[in-house]
């Protein structure tokens, strides 16, 4: 299977009368945007912002990150199973506005959840503060249940997503790239020296704001199964999951996934990037052992030298994280997890929930209960009241002059767990 | 067998489960939960939430076997594992002052997460 991604990119983001991309610049008719999101009679009102790199801009309660792109050739649509028909993608070419992003806020429950600012130290944490962010301030109508708020939100955010990368649809990309995954046999004939290398892709499945979907299916209910890495490209994995904001994996980090590019990278130079096995993480230990179980066994089935495994959130999911490692592991294939650490404001505690000898080969995102401070910025996009109510925020995080003293789990992918982040001990 | 200090839970399936309605602290269902697996019983669902942290939901919810048998130490590990988590997490204290809505949303996410395990 073969993706070429083109790539526009966009330097600048304003309003105006009509909305199109010109000489790097995305212009958005606030009008169209606001009935998308008011399409779905569970919004009352909405309000759509701009937030630019270096503004003083906070926005917060972030829920997901979206990247617009459209499918320009091949079959299917992007968002397969979710917005666009259940098609397979992943080949033909695909645009993509670089630089943009769709920022879906919301009170969804009364605590959590996820600032991204776009300037000052908080800015330096999260990678969305690089980006010209269109933010979606959707009202729910009253009464409306909390699973149906966290829906009618993330489809918003899917919608204008589509909508902005729909105006890339005949332009001509800034730079392309092409990613190329051969079948089993062609591999093995093309690469004979190479070591067979997957990824196993964990993803968050437990519940309200814990869900993650995958060409439409809420992955809690599927077996382990396998992909091929463009079709994560194409948005053949959304997040649903909005719970602590440091460690998700929102939509833009799956589009994006630093792990398939990397692998990408050295593919047929120094590794066979053989595909990507999509694991769920349930709560139910039983599914934790079948997952696992099957993740061992088509890491075996495809005879792979080595794997990198990326989990998404904490506690729980560090079992479903062990488990797969010690068994993958015990079919003598060597593995790499990627995680993030609780390790206690001094970074002295056990990191973890969970532990084997087998783990032995660990890439950290950092220690998300590391204090930090925020600086008061001059505009708060969404709902600033809630910073005593996030994940590592607590009562008094919130300080009179607007600043805030937290947890750095309160950042917006500060330590997210496939490694698409700002910190480094380099 | 569900153990859970979440009232919420208990209404909703007092009348289908055998519900161990503890009132007390998320240490506290944890404390009953590793005491039940000494006894024999096997944990079915993790005692961790995914996300939200011990020290931020009171609540918690945990499934374990309706039958006893010889004790279970996978059962047990994660428990003890689970217990160490959550004292690690106690030593910084919160001081949430919360709503009435809040902990009526804490209240659903760990109904939530434990229906995901129930209605599989």
């Amino acid at each position: 299977m073969k993706l070429e991604l083109g790539y526009i990119f966009i330097k600048d983001i304003q309003f105006a009368d009509v909305s199109k991309v010109e000489n790097g610049t995305l212009y958005v008719n606030k009008e169209v945007v606001k009935s998308i999101i008011l399409e779905d009679q569970n919004f009352i009102s909405a309000e759509v912002e701009l937030a630019r790199p270096g503004e003083s801009i906070r926005i917060m309660p972030v829920k997901d990150v979206i990247e617009p792109r459209v499918k320009v050739e091949g079959p299917g649509g992007i968002f397969p199973g979710m917005v666009n028909k259940v098609v397979t993608v992943g080949s033909g070419k695909t645009n993509v506005l670089k630089g943009a992003a769709v920022v879906t806020t919301g009170k969804i429950v009364g605590f959590q959840e996820g600032i991204i600012d776009m300037t000052g130290t908080g800015a330096e944490y999260t990678p969305f503060s690089k980006l010209n962010n269109l933010v979606l301030v959707c009202e729910p109508k009253d009464g409306l249940k909390q699973h149906e708020h966290e829906k009618a939100l993330r489809f918003a955010g899917y919608k204008v997503a589509l909508y902005l990368g729909e105006l890339a649809r005949s332009l001509t990309p800034d730079e392309t790239e092409t990613f190329e995954t051969l079948s089993v046999t062609e591999g093995i004939k093309a690469y004979p020296e190479l070591p067979r290398i997957a990824y196993v892709l964990m993803l968050q499945s437990q519940g309200l704001m814990h869900d993650t979907y995958v060409y439409g299916v809420d992955a809690k209910q599927s077996l382990t199964t396998m992909l091929y890495p463009t079709e994560i490209m194409d948005g053949a994995i959304v997040s649903g999951n909005c719970v602590s904001a440091c460690d998700k994996n929102t939509t833009y980090h799956h589009l994006n996934n630093p792990v398939v590019h990397d692998l990408f990278a050295e593919h047929g130079k120094t590794l066979n990037f053989v595909g990507v096995i999509i694991t769920n993480e349930n709560v139910y230990l039983a599914d934790k052992e079948r997952s696992s179980d099957w993740s061992a066994k088509l890491a075996e089935f495809l005879g792979l030298d080595g794997v990198l495994i990326s989990q998404e959130g904490f506690g729980n999911p560090d079992t479903d994280l062990i488990m797969n490692c010690k068994k993958i592991e015990a079919k003598g294939i060597k593995t790499v997890i990627i995680t993030d650490e609780y390790a206690g404001r001094d970074g002295s505690s056990q990191s973890l929930a969970d532990a084997d000898a087998s783990a032995n080969a660990v890439v950290t995102g950092g220690n998300a209960n590391e204090v930090i401070e925020l600086p008061a910025l001059d505009k708060v996009i969404g709902y600033a009241e809630v910073a005593d109510r996030i994940a590592g925020g607590y009562d008094g995080s919130l300080h009179a002059d607007g600043s805030i003293t937290a947890e750095l789990q309160v950042i917006t992918g500060a330590t997210n767990e496939m490694g698409f982040n700002k910190l480094s001990a380099r | 067998m569900i153990i859970t200090n979440n009232n919420s839970v208990y209404e909703k399936y007092n009348a289908h489960y055998d519900i161990v309605l503890i009132d007390g602290s998320f240490k506290d269902v944890l404390i009953r939960t590793r005491d039940k697996i000494h006894e024999g019983y096997e944990l079915l669902t993790h005692p961790l939430s995914s996300s939200v942290k011990p020290n931020e939901t009171p609540f918690k919810s945990i499934i374990i076997s309706d039958i006893r048998g010889n004790i279970n130490y996978d059962s047990l590990i994660i428990i003890e594992n689970s217990i160490i988590t959550y004292d690690k997490f106690n030593k910084v204290k919160m001081n949430y002052k919360f709503s009435e809505k809040i902990i009526e949303d804490f209240k659903l996410i760990d109904l939530t997460v434990l229906e995901s395990a129930l209605n599989r």
